[in-house]
């Protein structure tokens, strides 16, 4: 460390922890950190007067949700030497920049796993039911005059199809098994630890799959996978549940497929140009529409602080990351 | 086994040949037991005449005939059913309660002699002058067979529902009258459960007030009010019977401990058991009733059952309104005295009370448990299964009475 950096922190001093973080987001997110650390905010209003010296030494950097960390952020903190997540997603973080400073990453972990499982089912059940549609039929006091309502499709037994089977996908898996859906899945390889059925490529699995579930890693490989293809391949009968990210879907495909009802129906909670959602979807009732909130619990939030404090822990005392990518 | 013989006995000249009975005709209904003696008669006598044709309506004299070891005295063949057993059924009167199943309609039209109650104006006046034609009621969860419509219908044979639930039917005046009785199990359970579980789903995560909040344009950055986690909720089903079990099995699949409540313990489940609702209520999150509707569990979720669930709890009712008293459920869920309530059935439906129309932590459903195109069609063959097996003196398919 320069020898400013010592006369500005003697050694009862906390530890240095940059935050990094898009304007929405609130530091109140982690009150923690403000007993534990000497938090260093580039948007503290008024401004920080050390902020420009003490930025420099800062050696770990807490990246609040999705705010990008790139070559240039890297290049403004040279002394950071990890960057920690707190989102589900990493899409965001460039990881190559990092990995060639040699600057190590962690992830959220499991903290949300539950929560976003949870809800794509949730999404699913909506959108083959048709709860949500219904819910408004009954409110608006429909139910008296029409009498019946729409009938739904089944959801048990039907097929599923999970584009990544990771942290996410595998919880998927597991509580659709419970409904007796059958189970496949697509991802980067084969995993040899479960029987669910293996596609190399999504299109497939969409031709075998009345449910698909996407819930990978946004990638430059990923990037659209689900494409017109993949659409065609699911049909008329089949629906998309989407809580990865806006990006893994053509959208404007989704949407065209959607309102000529080429494509059964779709749960979505992420959208390519958040907060924007495509004004054709407000109207349809094939669709159910969330506000990116598939890991808003209390739940989550306790869980993704635990991960968070103790990878800053573990960095500080020299101890193997927890959940290092 | 009861049943009538016809012995159609012919000379190899096709003549009707008399079995040994005064009959003219050579054509007699006898019993079964009558018959077979007439059968070794002819036996008897074939071994000097030549063959016999022996066209039979019962299985069993045919079988009697191919066994004997002067078969090849007999040519033999079953007669299918003859066409006046279809026309007969179509001559039947089955009365269809209310609009249920566009399907279903169309093929008790085709094979029955329909009667449309929801069509009349004056019902009273249209069963006593269809009363002698009318054998068969179809129900459902809205209009079953009501002790008045019972009465109503002399000829009264058998009430088939279009639905699990027999609420709507007066039990006791069927096993009375040797009415008989039949519903829709096993075939809607998974539906039922499906929509359970996703009920509870839409509640605790408020998917159906997201979608609201998006469809309204409002979505901005900023907006970061938190819902509640559903995996490892603790899940309280009132009535473990194929509904309340099929919950039980999605439920656990998401982490949640499973107890309930019901009239007896169940033997081979490792789900806790409460013999008392208060105490269920107060032992779990959320709280499922998927018992039958009965004197007994009318109101069975009642003040203070909700007061037990409390502020943080949430209840999700697939049973039947008046399962819950929903005046003092409405009165919680208004004052924030219960956390929220996922409901698909509703004490005067299609009647839902406004004051739940304002609450974001309530999803209301207009009875769509068993709501989708593939049970409602299962249901429907259950229904003429049913029918088709009592008119044709088979046995039923799913029978409670």
């Amino acid at each position: 460390m320069a020898a400013a950096a010592d006369e500005h922190q003697p050694s009862e001093t906390p530890p240095l922890l940059l935050v990094h973080r898009l304007p929405r987001f609130k530091l109140s997110f982690f009150p923690f950190l403000q007993t534990e650390y000497t938090v260093l905010d580039p948007l503290a209003d008024p401004p920080d007067p050390s902020f420009p010296d003490l930025s420099k030494s800062a050696r770990i950097m807490l990246c609040v949700g999705p705010t990008p960390v790139g070559s240039d952020e890297l290049d403004r903190y040279p002394a950071v030497e990890c960057v920690v997540g707190s989102s589900a997603g990493l899409n965001h973080i460039d990881l190559a920049a990092c990995r060639r400073r040699g600057v190590r990453v962690t992830s959220a972990g499991d903290a949300f796993s539950d929560d976003v499982a949870d809800y794509a089912v949730g999404l699913a059940i909506d959108v083959l039911r048709r709860v949500s549609a219904a819910d408004r039929f009954v409110r608006a006091g429909s139910w008296p005059v029409q009498k019946e309502y729409l009938l739904g499709s089944k959801v048990s037994g039907k097929r599923v199809g999970i584009v990544g089977l990771g942290s996410i996908g595998s919880r998927v898996a597991k509580r659709f098994e419970a409904f007796g859906c059958t189970i496949a899945y697509n991802s980067r390889s084969m995993k040899s630890h479960v029987s669910y059925t293996y596609y190399a490529n999504v299109v497939d699995l969409a031709s075998n799959t009345d449910i698909l579930i996407v819930c990978c890693a946004l990638t430059n490989e990923t990037y659209h996978v689900i494409n017109n293809d993949v659409m065609t391949a699911l049909g008329k009968t089949g629906i998309i549940v989407n809580v990865g990210r806006g990006a893994l879907i053509d959208e404007k495909e989704l949407v065209e497929f959607l309102v000529r009802g080429e494509l059964g129906g779709a749960g979505l909670d992420v959208f390519e140009h958040e907060p924007h959602v495509p004004k054709e979807l407000l109207t349809l009732d094939s669709v159910v529409l969330s506000p990116h909130k598939a890991v808003f619990t209390p739940e989550s939030f306790a869980a993704l602080e635990k991960v968070v404090l103790g990878n800053i822990q573990a960095f500080f005392s020299n101890e193997p990351l927890l959940t290092e990518i | 086994m009861v049943g009538v013989a016809k012995l159609v006995v012919m000379d190899p000249k096709g003549r009707l040949v008399s079995g040994g009975s005064s009959a003219k005709t050579g054509i007699m209904q006898k019993s079964i037991k009558e018959s077979t003696k007439m059968l070794a008669t002819l036996v008897r006598r074939a071994k000097s005449q030549p063959p016999i044709t022996l066209t039979c309506n019962l299985l069993h004299i045919s079988q009697l005939i191919s066994t004997h070891p002067l078969h090849h005295n007999f040519s033999t063949t079953t007669r299918a059913p003859p066409p006046s057993a279809a026309a007969k059924m179509e001559a039947v009167g089955v009365l269809m309660m209310c609009p249920m199943n566009n399907y279903l309609e169309q093929e008790l039209d085709k094979r029955f002699k329909l009667f449309r109650y929801w069509t009349q104006p004056k019902q009273r006046e249209f069963l006593a002058q269809h009363a002698e034609a009318i054998r068969a009621v179809v129900g459902n969860a809205t209009a079953g067979a009501s002790a008045e419509v019972i009465d109503a219908l002399p000829k009264l044979e058998i009430v088939s529902s279009f639905s699990v639930g027999l609420d709507k039917i007066d039990l006791i005046k069927c096993k009375e009258k040797g009415i008989r009785v039949t519903n829709t199990p096993d075939v809607l359970t998974e539906d039922v459960a499906d929509l359970a579980i996703g009920l509870m789903l839409a509640v605790l995560r408020r998917i159906c007030e997201c979608d609201k909040y998006v469809r309204s344009g409002a979505w901005k950055f900023g907006d970061f009010k938190l819902t509640t986690k559903f995996s490892g909720k603790r899940v309280g089903i009132i009535g473990l019977g194929r509904i309340g079990l099929a919950i039980a099995k999605r439920a656990e699949a998401f982490d949640c401990p499973i107890s309930y409540y019901s009239r007896s313990e169940k033997p081979n489940t490792n789900y806790k058991y409460y013999g008392n609702l208060i105490e269920l209520a107060s032992n779990c999150d959320i709280l499922v009733v998927a018992c039958a509707l009965t004197p007994e569990t009318t109101h069975i979720v009642n003040r203070e059952v909700i007061d037990a669930l409390g502020p943080k709890g949430v209840l999700i009712n697939i049973g039947r309104g008046p399962h819950v008293d929903e005046p003092e459920l409405v009165s919680a869920l208004v004052e924030g005295r219960l956390g929220g309530a996922g409901l698909d059935v509703f004490e005067k439906e299609p009647e839902v009370p406004e004051q739940l129309f304002g609450l974001d932590n309530v999803v209301l459903l207009p009875h769509v448990g068993s709501g989708t195109i593939e049970t409602r069609k299962a249901m429907a063959d259950l229904v003429l299964g049913n029918l088709e097996a009592h008119f044709a003196n088979k046995p039923l398919l799913t029978p409670v009475v």
